[in-house]
């Protein structure tokens, strides 16, 4: 009995958590076009976001493709097939790889951060101030950051991805002798507009959801330091769940669309 | 059961003012509970121009809601706020947004923006009310001017994290009163600072009441502050009005409640 009364709390609670999540993402997009915008503090945002994920996402995946490839390579030589290895790697990167790997650094770095700042902008009364000062906190520090990071991340996703596909062009340089720009002439020739459009399309989802977390787990923050870092915390946990959420339906919707 | 102290002919050092001026804030029968705690049980409150006004009342006794439900931060169930003439809550939020510009809130914990200098924090409020200040293009006059009330002048291009809690406090304050507001709220303006930062901020309140004509609500349980700055004093207890008059005649009381307040 007891068992069951806490499974209907959970569940209670769950649904109230993504009716919660859902209400804030329709007033994002309630506000998003109304005037005023913050262009100066969304360009601020862009900077930071993307300047400071910057390093985390170029050794992440430098790494990525260094170790797909040292990883793959015994396999393949044993199938005689290694001269695929520029193809199978840049497909797997470009496609799944690249964007869920970036969107996850980036889910540690950006949706914990929004949500630890946020938090302690509300426990610290700064979210209470900008409002008796005239400002909409809302759009001046929920939209702005969503925003930042719908637009960063895709680019963070395509620099990542070059990155790997760099990684993994040094292993087969010094291990096969392959020049890099047979390699890299390969895996573009691999690689078609349905790998590259779907992956893109995707990652301006997955920095959506990242900001959207990170925001509402912040701004939601209940009072106390405590708070802080339960949002932060939460906002990763719940940011790297939905990622993969909408990784299943992003490549459902693109299978539906190979099929045809 | 609540009394009133502020028979006219027994108060001495309430403005002349004061009495005869027009109420720059009125509450009715304010009500507000979160869940089954029912923090403001029918309070009620006015606020004269010019006025410095004093609301004591324990930790947790409803100081905070109630100012926080004079700017709109917090929304009453039930009860009539007007602050300068207008109902707090029948407002639109554009009409809301333009009233709150003559209305200076000082946050206890000061809320500076930590990731802005002090210069941004100041002129941050700018923003969204340039045609109260005549489009100003240049914003360093008035940013410069208001540091200069508060003594800190020369700390423009810090960031709040290398102020002390007195600067922060100071800092604050010059934000409150860079859109020259007509009314200003404290919410424990002294609270975690030391006695001697504690006073030199009554004295800043003092010199920028007496510098702009502002009216004051200041909510505080530092029975000092009170005493220095008040012209009269509301005692919120049980979430109403329990007492009201100078400080004079509410520290003679010897009403059990009423001199919790002030014994030492």
């Amino acid at each position: 009995m007891g068992n069951t009364s806490t499974l209907f709390k959970g569940m209670k609670e769950f649904f109230m958590e993504i009716g919660d999540l859902s209400h804030f993402a329709a007033r994002f997009f309630k506000e998003v076009l109304k005037p005023p915008f913050e262009f100066k503090e969304l360009m601020r945002q862009c900077y930071q976001m993307g300047n400071r994920s910057l390093t985390l996402v170029t050794v992440t995946g430098f790494i990525i493709g260094l170790v797909l490839t040292l990883q793959s390579r015994p396999t393949l030589i044993q199938f005689g097939a290694v001269s695929w290895m520029p193809n199978m790697v840049g497909i797997s990167i470009v496609r799944e790889i690249g964007p869920v790997i970036t969107a996850l650094i980036c889910a540690g770095r950006i949706a914990s951060g929004i949500g630890a700042e946020l938090g302690s902008m509300r426990v610290t009364e700064q979210i209470d101030a900008m409002e008796v000062s005239g400002t909409n906190p809302f759009k001046y520090l929920v939209i702005t950051r969503i925003m930042a990071t719908t637009l960063m991340l895709p680019i963070l996703v395509i620099y990542g991805d070059l990155v790997a596909l760099y990684g993994s062009a040094l292993v087969e340089n010094l291990k096969g002798g392959v020049s890099f720009q047979l390699y890299f002439n390969t895996v573009f020739d691999a690689l078609s507009f349905s790998d590259l459009v779907p992956a893109t399309i995707k990652s301006f989802f997955f920095g959506f959801a990242i900001g959207l977390v990170g925001c509402y787990k912040g701004y939601y923050s209940k009072k106390g330091t405590a708070g802080v870092g339960v949002a932060a915390n939460t906002a990763v946990v719940m940011a790297s769940l939905l990622l993969f959420v909408i990784d299943f339906i992003a490549v459902f919707i693109s299978d539906i669309f190979y099929e045809l | 059961m609540s009394f009133n102290m502020t028979d006219p002919d027994q108060i001495t050092n309430f403005s002349e003012y004061a009495q005869h001026g027009k109420a720059v804030i009125e509450i009715k029968d304010l009500y507000k509970s979160f869940g089954d705690n029912l923090v403001l049980n029918g309070f009620n409150m006015t606020l004269q121009e010019g006025e410095n006004l004093v609301v004591m009342g324990k930790s947790g006794s409803g100081k905070s809601v109630m100012i926080k439900c004079l700017v709109g931060l917090e929304k009453p169930d039930s009860g009539t706020v007007k602050v300068l003439g207008k109902e707090i809550n029948s407002l639109d939020q554009q009409t809301l947004d333009e009233l709150r510009s003559d209305i200076g809130f000082l946050f206890q914990g000061s809320a500076l923006y930590d990731s802005m200098t002090v210069r941004e924090n100041l002129e941050f409020p700018m923003r969204r009310h340039k045609e109260k200040l005549g489009e100003v293009t240049n914003t360093e006059p008035l940013v410069r001017e208001a540091l200069e009330n508060v003594g800190l002048a020369h700390t423009i291009d810090l960031m709040p994290e290398e102020l002390s809690g007195g600067m922060k406090r100071r800092v604050a304050l010059a934000r409150t009163l860079i859109l020259k507001p007509k009314v200003i709220l404290y919410d424990e303006p002294t609270s975690g600072l030391d006695p001697i930062t504690s006073k030199e901020i009554i004295e800043l309140m003092r010199s920028i009441q007496k510098k702009y004509g502002t009216s004051s609500l200041i909510i505080t349980h530092d029975v000092d502050c009170a005493r220095v700055i008040s012209e009269r004093m509301i005692l919120l207890v049980d979430g109403i009005n329990y007492a009201e008059g100078t400080y004079s005649q509410l520290s003679q009381s010897t009403d059990p409640k009423v001199e919790a307040f002030f014994k030492k």
